[in-house]
Protein backbone atom coordinates (compact mmCIF):
# COMPACT_ATOMS: atom_id res chain seq x y z
CA UNK A 1 0.00 0.00 0.00
CA UNK A 2 1.14 3.52 -0.81
CA UNK A 3 1.48 6.18 1.74
CA UNK A 4 3.82 9.52 1.91
CA UNK A 5 6.80 9.10 3.63
CA UNK A 6 8.24 11.97 5.61
CA UNK A 7 11.66 11.94 4.41
CA UNK A 8 14.53 14.38 5.00
CA UNK A 9 17.91 14.75 2.94
CA UNK A 10 20.79 16.87 3.37
CA UNK A 11 21.65 18.79 0.81
CA UNK A 12 24.76 20.91 -0.37
CA UNK A 13 28.31 20.54 -0.39
CA UNK A 14 32.05 21.54 0.94
CA UNK A 15 31.12 25.07 1.80
CA UNK A 16 27.95 24.05 3.58
CA UNK A 17 24.49 22.78 3.42
CA UNK A 18 21.10 21.77 5.26
CA UNK A 19 18.69 18.93 5.97
CA UNK A 20 15.38 19.73 3.89
CA UNK A 21 12.17 17.84 3.67
CA UNK A 22 11.12 15.72 0.46
CA UNK A 23 7.77 14.08 1.31
CA UNK A 24 7.47 11.09 -1.34
CA UNK A 25 5.19 8.69 -2.25
CA UNK A 26 6.12 5.10 -1.66
CA UNK A 27 4.98 1.86 -1.65
CA UNK A 28 5.10 -1.62 0.10
CA UNK A 29 8.34 -2.95 -0.38
CA UNK A 30 10.70 -0.14 -0.74
CA UNK A 31 13.90 0.55 0.51
CA UNK A 32 15.53 3.86 1.13
CA UNK A 33 17.47 3.99 -2.41
CA UNK A 34 14.18 3.47 -3.98
CA UNK A 35 12.60 6.65 -1.93
CA UNK A 36 15.41 8.70 -3.24
CA UNK A 37 14.98 7.69 -7.01
CA UNK A 38 12.01 8.54 -6.48
CA UNK A 39 12.62 12.21 -5.17
CA UNK A 40 15.39 12.47 -7.70
CA UNK A 41 12.98 11.52 -10.42
CA UNK A 42 9.60 13.84 -9.42
CA UNK A 43 11.41 16.41 -6.58
CA UNK A 44 15.11 17.17 -7.45
CA UNK A 45 16.80 16.05 -10.26
CA UNK A 46 20.12 17.59 -9.47
CA UNK A 47 20.30 15.48 -5.80
CA UNK A 48 23.60 13.60 -5.75
CA UNK A 49 23.54 9.88 -4.81
CA UNK A 50 26.39 7.23 -5.20
CA UNK A 51 24.66 4.09 -6.44
CA UNK A 52 25.14 0.44 -8.81
CA UNK A 53 23.93 -2.83 -7.85
CA UNK A 54 20.64 -2.19 -5.20
CA UNK A 55 21.55 -5.96 -4.21
CA UNK A 56 23.84 -4.91 -1.09
CA UNK A 57 27.07 -6.39 -3.08
CA UNK A 58 28.51 -3.23 -4.79
CA UNK A 59 28.77 -0.97 -1.73
CA UNK A 60 28.18 1.98 -3.60
CA UNK A 61 25.16 3.68 -1.48
CA UNK A 62 26.75 4.03 1.96
CA UNK A 63 24.74 6.51 3.53
CA UNK A 64 23.40 7.34 7.17
CA UNK A 65 19.32 6.61 7.68
CA UNK A 66 18.26 8.06 11.05
CA UNK A 67 21.82 8.64 12.18
CA UNK A 68 22.89 4.68 11.85
CA UNK A 69 25.71 4.49 8.89
CA UNK A 70 23.86 1.74 6.18
CA UNK A 71 23.56 0.77 2.56
CA UNK A 72 20.41 2.62 1.47
CA UNK A 73 19.39 -0.52 -0.94
CA UNK A 74 19.55 -2.98 2.11
CA UNK A 75 17.39 -0.39 4.24
CA UNK A 76 13.09 -1.41 4.02
CA UNK A 77 11.24 1.01 4.57
CA UNK A 78 8.50 -1.59 6.70
CA UNK A 79 11.36 -1.37 9.28
CA UNK A 80 10.05 2.21 10.41
CA UNK A 81 6.49 3.25 11.13
CA UNK A 82 4.81 5.01 8.20
CA UNK A 83 4.23 7.96 10.08
CA UNK A 84 8.26 8.31 11.35
CA UNK A 85 10.35 10.65 9.75
CA UNK A 86 13.69 9.56 7.97
CA UNK A 87 16.40 11.71 7.53
CA UNK A 88 18.81 10.36 4.80
CA UNK A 89 22.24 12.74 5.45
CA UNK A 90 25.85 11.77 3.26
CA UNK A 91 28.52 9.40 5.59
CA UNK A 92 29.94 11.76 7.98
CA UNK A 93 33.19 11.02 8.33
CA UNK A 94 34.48 11.71 5.11
CA UNK A 95 34.88 15.46 3.13
CA UNK A 96 31.51 15.79 1.87
CA UNK A 97 31.24 16.20 -2.71
CA UNK A 98 27.77 17.22 -3.31
CA UNK A 99 24.77 15.76 -1.33
CA UNK A 100 25.12 12.40 -0.34
CA UNK A 101 27.98 11.76 -1.92
CA UNK A 102 31.31 11.53 -0.21
CA UNK A 103 35.23 11.87 -1.35
CA UNK A 104 36.25 7.81 -0.07
CA UNK A 105 39.96 8.09 -0.82
CA UNK A 106 41.10 7.94 2.25
CA UNK A 107 40.39 4.25 2.25
CA UNK A 108 42.07 3.86 -1.42
CA UNK A 109 45.12 5.58 0.11
CA UNK A 110 44.93 3.20 3.10
CA UNK A 111 44.73 0.47 0.49
CA UNK A 112 47.91 1.12 -1.12
CA UNK A 113 49.79 1.73 2.21
CA UNK A 114 49.09 -2.13 2.38
CA UNK A 115 51.83 -4.56 0.98
CA UNK A 116 49.84 -6.66 -0.95
CA UNK A 117 50.17 -11.05 -0.76
CA UNK A 118 53.61 -12.04 -1.64
CA UNK A 119 53.44 -16.12 -2.27
CA UNK A 120 56.31 -18.71 -1.77
CA UNK A 121 57.56 -19.57 -5.36
CA UNK A 122 55.51 -22.51 -7.10
CA UNK A 123 55.65 -26.03 -6.19
CA UNK A 124 57.97 -27.96 -8.97
CA UNK A 125 54.66 -28.44 -10.79
CA UNK A 126 54.12 -24.91 -10.94
CA UNK A 127 51.34 -25.16 -8.71
CA UNK A 128 50.82 -23.57 -5.35
CA UNK A 129 48.60 -25.73 -2.35
CA UNK A 130 46.70 -25.33 0.50
CA UNK A 131 44.68 -27.46 2.40
CA UNK A 132 40.62 -26.62 2.38
CA UNK A 133 40.73 -26.19 6.17
CA UNK A 134 43.20 -23.01 5.61
CA UNK A 135 41.37 -21.63 2.53
CA UNK A 136 37.95 -21.63 4.04
CA UNK A 137 39.53 -19.58 7.25
CA UNK A 138 39.53 -16.89 5.37
CA UNK A 139 36.45 -16.79 3.48
CA UNK A 140 34.69 -14.83 5.70
CA UNK A 141 37.02 -12.06 5.24
CA UNK A 142 36.54 -12.00 1.54
CA UNK A 143 32.73 -11.29 2.16
CA UNK A 144 33.99 -7.22 2.28
CA UNK A 145 32.25 -5.27 -0.43
CA UNK A 146 33.97 -2.11 0.42
CA UNK A 147 31.05 -0.23 1.36
CA UNK A 148 33.29 1.51 4.16
CA UNK A 149 30.41 1.58 6.31
CA UNK A 150 33.26 0.27 9.53
CA UNK A 151 35.42 2.82 8.37
CA UNK A 152 32.58 5.93 8.36
CA UNK A 153 31.63 4.87 12.00
CA UNK A 154 35.10 3.88 13.51
CA UNK A 155 34.98 6.61 15.87
CA UNK A 156 39.08 6.76 15.71
CA UNK A 157 38.91 8.75 12.32
CA UNK A 158 35.24 10.03 12.68
CA UNK A 159 35.69 11.64 15.72
CA UNK A 160 39.62 12.64 15.01
CA UNK A 161 40.38 13.80 11.73
CA UNK A 162 44.01 13.85 12.72
CA UNK A 163 44.17 10.39 13.55
CA UNK A 164 43.66 9.39 9.29
CA UNK A 165 47.01 9.61 8.91
CA UNK A 166 48.17 6.76 11.43
CA UNK A 167 45.22 4.71 11.45
CA UNK A 168 44.07 2.37 8.75
CA UNK A 169 40.88 1.47 10.27
CA UNK A 170 38.57 -1.93 10.57
CA UNK A 171 38.28 -2.75 6.76
CA UNK A 172 42.33 -2.97 6.47
CA UNK A 173 42.77 -4.51 9.40
CA UNK A 174 40.76 -7.43 8.05
CA UNK A 175 42.85 -7.08 5.62
CA UNK A 176 45.91 -7.48 8.03
CA UNK A 177 44.67 -10.33 9.68
CA UNK A 178 43.43 -12.26 6.54
CA UNK A 179 47.07 -12.38 5.31
CA UNK A 180 48.78 -12.75 8.36
CA UNK A 181 46.58 -16.24 8.82
CA UNK A 182 47.25 -16.77 5.21
CA UNK A 183 49.57 -20.04 4.88
CA UNK A 184 51.35 -19.40 2.29
CA UNK A 185 52.20 -15.35 2.36
CA UNK A 186 55.82 -15.04 3.49
CA UNK A 187 55.49 -11.46 4.87
CA UNK A 188 54.71 -10.92 8.41
CA UNK A 189 52.66 -7.96 9.19
CA UNK A 190 52.47 -7.88 12.96
CA UNK A 191 54.88 -4.79 13.68
CA UNK A 192 53.19 -3.15 10.85
CA UNK A 193 50.04 -3.84 11.65
CA UNK A 194 50.54 -2.15 15.47
CA UNK A 195 53.25 0.43 13.83
CA UNK A 196 51.73 1.97 10.79
CA UNK A 197 48.61 0.84 10.11
CA UNK A 198 47.72 2.10 14.12
CA UNK A 199 45.82 -1.19 15.63
CA UNK A 200 46.66 -0.09 18.74
CA UNK A 201 44.59 3.10 18.64
CA UNK A 202 41.21 0.54 18.19
CA UNK A 203 39.72 -0.08 21.31
CA UNK A 204 37.35 -2.59 20.60
CA UNK A 205 34.68 -1.09 20.68
CA UNK A 206 32.79 -3.04 17.89
CA UNK A 207 30.87 -0.01 15.64
CA UNK A 208 32.72 -1.85 12.80
CA UNK A 209 31.02 -5.15 13.40
CA UNK A 210 27.69 -3.57 14.36
CA UNK A 211 27.24 -1.74 10.76
CA UNK A 212 29.07 -4.29 8.66
CA UNK A 213 26.26 -5.45 6.21
CA UNK A 214 27.95 -8.29 5.00
CA UNK A 215 27.66 -9.18 8.98
CA UNK A 216 31.59 -9.83 9.00
CA UNK A 217 32.58 -10.74 12.59
CA UNK A 218 35.06 -7.42 12.11
CA UNK A 219 36.57 -7.52 15.80
CA UNK A 220 36.10 -11.02 16.77
CA UNK A 221 37.68 -12.57 14.22
CA UNK A 222 39.51 -10.16 12.19
CA UNK A 223 41.07 -7.32 15.15
CA UNK A 224 41.37 -9.23 18.25
CA UNK A 225 43.25 -12.55 16.57
CA UNK A 226 45.33 -9.38 15.25
CA UNK A 227 46.14 -7.69 18.17
CA UNK A 228 46.85 -10.84 20.00
CA UNK A 229 48.90 -11.83 17.24
CA UNK A 230 50.59 -8.48 17.73
CA UNK A 231 50.82 -9.61 21.79
CA UNK A 232 52.63 -12.61 20.62
CA UNK A 233 55.15 -10.30 18.29
CA UNK A 234 55.79 -7.08 20.57
CA UNK A 235 54.14 -7.62 24.60
CA UNK A 236 54.90 -10.94 25.42
CA UNK A 237 58.21 -11.75 27.12
CA UNK A 238 57.71 -14.98 27.12
CA UNK A 239 57.46 -15.70 23.08
CA UNK A 240 60.32 -13.32 23.03
CA UNK A 241 61.96 -15.81 25.56
CA UNK A 242 60.72 -18.66 23.67
CA UNK A 243 62.42 -16.90 20.28
CA UNK A 244 66.22 -16.58 22.17
CA UNK A 245 66.31 -19.70 23.56
CA UNK A 246 65.63 -21.38 20.26
CA UNK A 247 62.22 -22.04 21.00
CA UNK A 248 60.67 -20.92 17.88
CA UNK A 249 56.65 -20.97 16.37
CA UNK A 250 57.63 -23.07 13.57
CA UNK A 251 54.42 -21.69 12.13
CA UNK A 252 56.20 -18.71 11.18
CA UNK A 253 58.88 -20.31 9.14
CA UNK A 254 59.70 -18.24 6.13
CA UNK A 255 58.09 -15.20 6.61
CA UNK A 256 59.86 -12.17 6.41
CA UNK A 257 59.18 -8.94 8.50
CA UNK A 258 58.00 -5.77 7.35
CA UNK B 1 31.18 28.50 19.45
CA UNK B 2 30.20 26.34 22.16
CA UNK B 3 32.45 23.77 24.18
CA UNK B 4 30.39 21.12 22.54
CA UNK B 5 31.04 22.49 18.62
CA UNK B 6 34.52 22.54 19.92
CA UNK B 7 34.76 19.13 20.22
CA UNK B 8 32.74 18.41 17.27
CA UNK B 9 34.94 20.56 15.03
CA UNK B 10 37.73 17.44 15.03
CA UNK B 11 35.06 15.35 13.50
CA UNK B 12 31.84 15.32 12.23
CA UNK B 13 31.50 18.50 12.81
CA UNK B 14 35.04 19.41 10.73
CA UNK B 15 35.53 21.80 8.21
CA UNK B 16 34.92 19.30 4.87
CA UNK B 17 32.79 16.86 6.48
CA UNK B 18 28.66 17.26 5.85
CA UNK B 19 27.83 20.72 7.51
CA UNK B 20 25.34 19.06 10.18
CA UNK B 21 25.43 20.41 14.04
CA UNK B 22 23.62 17.44 15.60
CA UNK B 23 26.30 15.30 17.43
CA UNK B 24 24.10 12.27 16.29
CA UNK B 25 20.83 11.72 14.08
CA UNK B 26 20.05 8.31 15.82
CA UNK B 27 16.42 8.74 16.68
CA UNK B 28 16.60 5.36 18.96
CA UNK B 29 17.61 4.83 22.41
CA UNK B 30 21.17 4.14 21.66
CA UNK B 31 21.72 5.74 25.38
CA UNK B 32 20.17 3.03 26.97
CA UNK B 33 23.01 0.73 26.79
CA UNK B 34 25.64 2.54 27.89
CA UNK B 35 24.12 3.72 30.70
CA UNK B 36 22.41 0.33 31.73
CA UNK B 37 26.16 -0.99 31.59
CA UNK B 38 27.51 2.21 33.80
CA UNK B 39 25.05 1.97 36.12
CA UNK B 40 25.28 -2.02 36.40
CA UNK B 41 29.42 -1.99 36.59
CA UNK B 42 29.07 0.61 38.62
CA UNK B 43 27.27 -1.15 41.27
CA UNK B 44 29.68 -3.99 41.28
CA UNK B 45 32.57 -2.19 41.82
CA UNK B 46 30.87 -0.42 45.04
CA UNK B 47 29.72 -3.95 46.15
CA UNK B 48 32.87 -5.64 45.56
CA UNK B 49 35.16 -2.91 47.07
CA UNK B 50 32.85 -2.72 50.07
CA UNK B 51 33.43 -6.74 50.59
CA UNK B 52 37.17 -6.87 49.41
CA UNK B 53 37.82 -4.19 52.83
CA UNK B 54 35.44 -5.71 55.26
CA UNK B 55 37.30 -8.59 56.23
CA UNK B 56 34.57 -10.29 57.48
CA UNK B 57 31.76 -12.98 56.88
CA UNK B 58 33.40 -14.58 53.93
CA UNK B 59 33.43 -18.35 55.12
CA UNK B 60 30.96 -20.57 56.27
CA UNK B 61 31.72 -24.33 57.15
CA UNK B 62 31.70 -25.55 54.09
CA UNK B 63 31.46 -22.65 51.86
CA UNK B 64 33.87 -19.92 50.75
CA UNK B 65 33.60 -16.48 49.03
CA UNK B 66 35.05 -16.77 45.52
CA UNK B 67 36.59 -12.89 46.26
CA UNK B 68 38.25 -14.53 49.31
CA UNK B 69 39.58 -17.84 47.76
CA UNK B 70 42.24 -18.69 47.72
CA UNK B 71 42.52 -16.84 51.17
CA UNK B 72 46.04 -16.79 51.89
CA UNK B 73 46.25 -13.93 54.48
CA UNK B 74 45.10 -14.19 58.31
CA UNK B 75 42.05 -15.76 57.55
CA UNK B 76 38.98 -17.13 59.54
CA UNK B 77 39.92 -21.05 60.87
CA UNK B 78 39.37 -23.38 58.17
CA UNK B 79 39.03 -21.27 55.28
CA UNK B 80 42.87 -21.47 53.86
CA UNK B 81 43.10 -24.52 51.68
CA UNK B 82 46.20 -23.03 50.69
CA UNK B 83 48.10 -21.91 53.62
CA UNK B 84 48.71 -19.02 54.54
CA UNK B 85 51.73 -17.52 53.26
CA UNK B 86 50.63 -13.52 53.09
CA UNK B 87 49.57 -14.44 57.40
CA UNK B 88 51.05 -10.84 58.52
CA UNK B 89 49.08 -8.53 55.76
CA UNK B 90 47.45 -6.37 57.36
CA UNK B 91 44.25 -5.53 55.56
CA UNK B 92 41.90 -7.91 53.96
CA UNK B 93 43.15 -11.41 52.48
CA UNK B 94 40.81 -10.82 49.60
CA UNK B 95 43.15 -7.93 48.67
CA UNK B 96 45.97 -9.87 48.36
CA UNK B 97 44.39 -12.14 45.04
CA UNK B 98 41.59 -10.11 44.33
CA UNK B 99 44.04 -8.14 41.57
CA UNK B 100 43.93 -11.53 39.25
CA UNK B 101 40.06 -11.61 38.79
CA UNK B 102 40.20 -7.54 38.60
CA UNK B 103 42.92 -7.85 36.22
CA UNK B 104 41.54 -10.46 33.83
CA UNK B 105 38.15 -8.80 33.26
CA UNK B 106 39.80 -5.27 33.37
CA UNK B 107 42.06 -5.91 30.35
CA UNK B 108 38.92 -8.24 28.73
CA UNK B 109 38.15 -7.45 25.31
CA UNK B 110 34.17 -7.47 26.16
CA UNK B 111 34.81 -5.31 29.25
CA UNK B 112 37.06 -3.07 27.67
CA UNK B 113 34.57 -2.38 24.85
CA UNK B 114 31.96 -1.97 27.63
CA UNK B 115 33.79 0.25 29.79
CA UNK B 116 35.02 2.44 26.88
CA UNK B 117 31.78 3.36 25.71
CA UNK B 118 29.34 3.05 29.38
CA UNK B 119 32.36 5.24 31.36
CA UNK B 120 34.85 7.05 28.93
CA UNK B 121 32.29 7.78 26.13
CA UNK B 122 34.58 6.62 23.58
CA UNK B 123 32.26 6.41 21.81
CA UNK B 124 28.90 6.38 23.52
CA UNK B 125 27.23 4.51 21.03
CA UNK B 126 27.93 3.69 17.33
CA UNK B 127 27.95 6.96 14.97
CA UNK B 128 27.47 9.23 18.32
CA UNK B 129 30.26 11.84 18.56
CA UNK B 130 32.69 11.41 21.62
CA UNK B 131 33.47 14.09 23.60
CA UNK B 132 37.24 14.12 23.66
CA UNK B 133 39.14 16.36 21.90
CA UNK B 134 42.23 13.96 21.58
CA UNK B 135 41.92 10.32 21.18
CA UNK B 136 44.96 7.77 21.15
CA UNK B 137 43.34 4.64 22.13
CA UNK B 138 45.84 1.68 23.35
CA UNK B 139 48.36 3.44 22.32
CA UNK B 140 50.13 4.63 25.48
CA UNK B 141 49.94 3.61 29.35
CA UNK B 142 48.03 2.49 31.14
CA UNK B 143 46.01 1.41 27.97
CA UNK B 144 48.83 -0.17 26.55
CA UNK B 145 48.89 -2.80 29.64
CA UNK B 146 45.23 -4.36 27.89
CA UNK B 147 47.94 -6.19 25.54
CA UNK B 148 48.69 -8.13 28.86
CA UNK B 149 45.68 -10.17 28.73
CA UNK B 150 46.72 -13.57 28.23
CA UNK B 151 48.75 -12.95 31.53
CA UNK B 152 45.71 -12.69 33.39
CA UNK B 153 44.08 -15.06 31.64
CA UNK B 154 47.11 -17.92 32.44
CA UNK B 155 45.95 -16.45 36.05
CA UNK B 156 42.32 -16.81 35.52
CA UNK B 157 43.05 -20.75 34.74
CA UNK B 158 44.61 -21.30 38.19
CA UNK B 159 41.78 -19.00 40.07
CA UNK B 160 38.91 -21.33 37.89
CA UNK B 161 41.36 -24.75 39.30
CA UNK B 162 40.90 -23.29 43.20
CA UNK B 163 37.23 -22.09 42.79
CA UNK B 164 36.62 -25.29 41.44
CA UNK B 165 38.56 -26.78 44.25
CA UNK B 166 36.38 -25.19 46.80
CA UNK B 167 33.20 -26.40 45.00
CA UNK B 168 34.43 -29.83 45.89
CA UNK B 169 34.93 -28.75 49.53
CA UNK B 170 31.26 -27.37 49.12
CA UNK B 171 30.04 -31.06 49.16
CA UNK B 172 31.42 -31.06 52.40
CA UNK B 173 29.93 -31.12 56.04
CA UNK B 174 28.49 -28.37 57.30
CA UNK B 175 29.09 -27.53 61.38
CA UNK B 176 27.79 -30.50 63.15
CA UNK B 177 27.02 -32.38 60.37
CA UNK B 178 28.43 -36.59 59.98
CA UNK B 179 31.54 -37.14 57.66
CA UNK B 180 30.66 -37.51 54.02
CA UNK B 181 29.20 -35.42 51.05
CA UNK B 182 26.39 -33.07 51.80
CA UNK B 183 24.86 -30.36 49.92
CA UNK B 184 23.22 -27.40 50.52
CA UNK B 185 21.75 -24.43 48.79
CA UNK B 186 25.35 -22.85 48.87
CA UNK B 187 26.62 -25.44 47.13
CA UNK B 188 24.67 -25.10 44.30
CA UNK B 189 25.41 -21.32 44.25
CA UNK B 190 29.31 -21.92 44.65
CA UNK B 191 28.44 -24.86 41.42
CA UNK B 192 26.91 -22.57 39.38
CA UNK B 193 29.24 -19.70 39.85
CA UNK B 194 32.46 -21.83 39.00
CA UNK B 195 29.95 -23.19 35.73
CA UNK B 196 29.79 -19.49 34.65
CA UNK B 197 33.23 -18.78 35.85
CA UNK B 198 34.94 -21.53 33.28
CA UNK B 199 32.65 -20.54 30.60
CA UNK B 200 33.76 -16.85 31.11
CA UNK B 201 37.61 -17.88 31.67
CA UNK B 202 37.26 -20.41 28.25
CA UNK B 203 35.49 -18.61 25.77
CA UNK B 204 38.34 -15.75 26.17
CA UNK B 205 39.91 -14.76 23.39
CA UNK B 206 43.19 -14.98 24.54
CA UNK B 207 42.42 -18.78 25.46
CA UNK B 208 41.17 -19.01 21.55
CA UNK B 209 44.76 -17.13 20.13
CA UNK B 210 46.61 -19.47 21.91
CA UNK B 211 44.59 -22.62 21.68
CA UNK B 212 45.01 -22.39 18.01
CA UNK B 213 43.91 -18.85 16.42
CA UNK B 214 47.10 -18.25 16.14
CA UNK B 215 48.60 -20.78 13.77
CA UNK B 216 48.81 -19.99 9.96
CA UNK B 217 48.16 -23.39 9.28
CA UNK B 218 45.48 -25.15 11.02
CA UNK B 219 45.82 -28.33 8.54
CA UNK B 220 49.57 -28.97 10.41
CA UNK B 221 47.62 -28.95 13.74
CA UNK B 222 44.69 -30.97 13.64
CA UNK B 223 43.93 -30.80 17.31
CA UNK B 224 44.91 -27.17 18.12
CA UNK B 225 42.07 -27.00 15.39
CA UNK B 226 39.40 -28.20 16.99
CA UNK B 227 40.08 -27.05 19.90
CA UNK B 228 39.95 -23.73 18.05
CA UNK B 229 36.82 -24.63 16.71
CA UNK B 230 35.74 -25.65 19.98
CA UNK B 231 36.48 -22.30 21.74
CA UNK B 232 35.27 -20.51 18.67
CA UNK B 233 31.80 -21.59 19.15
CA UNK B 234 31.52 -20.71 22.89
CA UNK B 235 33.76 -17.51 22.35
CA UNK B 236 30.60 -16.07 20.56
CA UNK B 237 28.73 -15.48 24.01
CA UNK B 238 32.04 -14.37 25.79
CA UNK B 239 29.81 -11.15 26.53
CA UNK B 240 26.97 -12.97 27.90
CA UNK B 241 29.47 -15.07 29.98
CA UNK B 242 30.89 -11.91 31.17
CA UNK B 243 27.82 -10.79 32.75
CA UNK B 244 26.66 -14.08 34.14
CA UNK B 245 29.99 -14.79 35.90
CA UNK B 246 29.94 -10.88 37.47
CA UNK B 247 26.08 -11.59 38.58
CA UNK B 248 27.36 -15.19 39.68
CA UNK B 249 30.49 -14.40 41.75
CA UNK B 250 28.24 -11.43 43.43
CA UNK B 251 25.65 -13.72 44.35
CA UNK B 252 28.25 -16.58 45.76
CA UNK B 253 29.89 -13.64 47.98
CA UNK B 254 26.29 -12.75 48.83
CA UNK B 255 24.92 -15.91 50.11
CA UNK B 256 28.20 -16.82 51.89
CA UNK B 257 27.89 -13.17 53.48
CA UNK B 258 24.31 -13.92 54.42
CA UNK B 259 24.95 -17.43 55.85
CA UNK B 260 27.96 -16.51 57.56
CA UNK B 261 26.57 -13.75 59.25
CA UNK B 262 23.20 -15.08 60.52
CA UNK B 263 20.84 -13.79 58.29
CA UNK B 264 19.59 -16.49 56.92
CA UNK B 265 20.10 -19.84 57.37
CA UNK B 266 21.57 -22.34 54.64
CA UNK B 267 19.06 -24.59 52.96
CA UNK B 268 20.58 -28.21 53.66
CA UNK B 269 19.19 -31.04 51.11
CA UNK B 270 21.15 -33.78 52.60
Amino acid sequence: MAYKLKLRIWRGDAAGGEIKDYPVEVSEGEVVLDAIHRVQGTQAGDLAVRWNCKAGKCGSCSAEVNGKPRLMCMCRLSDFAEDETITVTPMRSFPVIRDLVTDVSFNYEKAKELPSFSPPPRDADNKRRMAQVDVERGQEFRKCIECFLCQNTCHVVRDHEENKKAFAGPRFFLRYAELDMHPLDTNDRRNMAQEQAGLGMCNITKCCTEVCPEGIKITDNAIIPMKERVADRKFDPLVWLGAKIGMRNKDDDGRTEL
Amino acid sequence: MSVTDDRMSNGVGGPTRAAIPEKTLRTDRWWLAPLSTFLVFSSFIVYATWRAFADKDYFTEPYLSPFYSPCLGDCVKGSSDFGQPFGGFPLSAALIILIFPLGFRMTCYYYRKSYYRAFWLSPPACAVAEPHTTYTGETRLPLILNNLHRYFWYAAIVVGLILSYDVVLAFGPAEGESDGIHMGLGTLVLLANVVFIWLYTLSCHSCRHAVGGRLRHFSKHPVRYRLWTWVSKINVHHAKFAWYSLFSVAAADLYVMLVANGTIDDLRFF
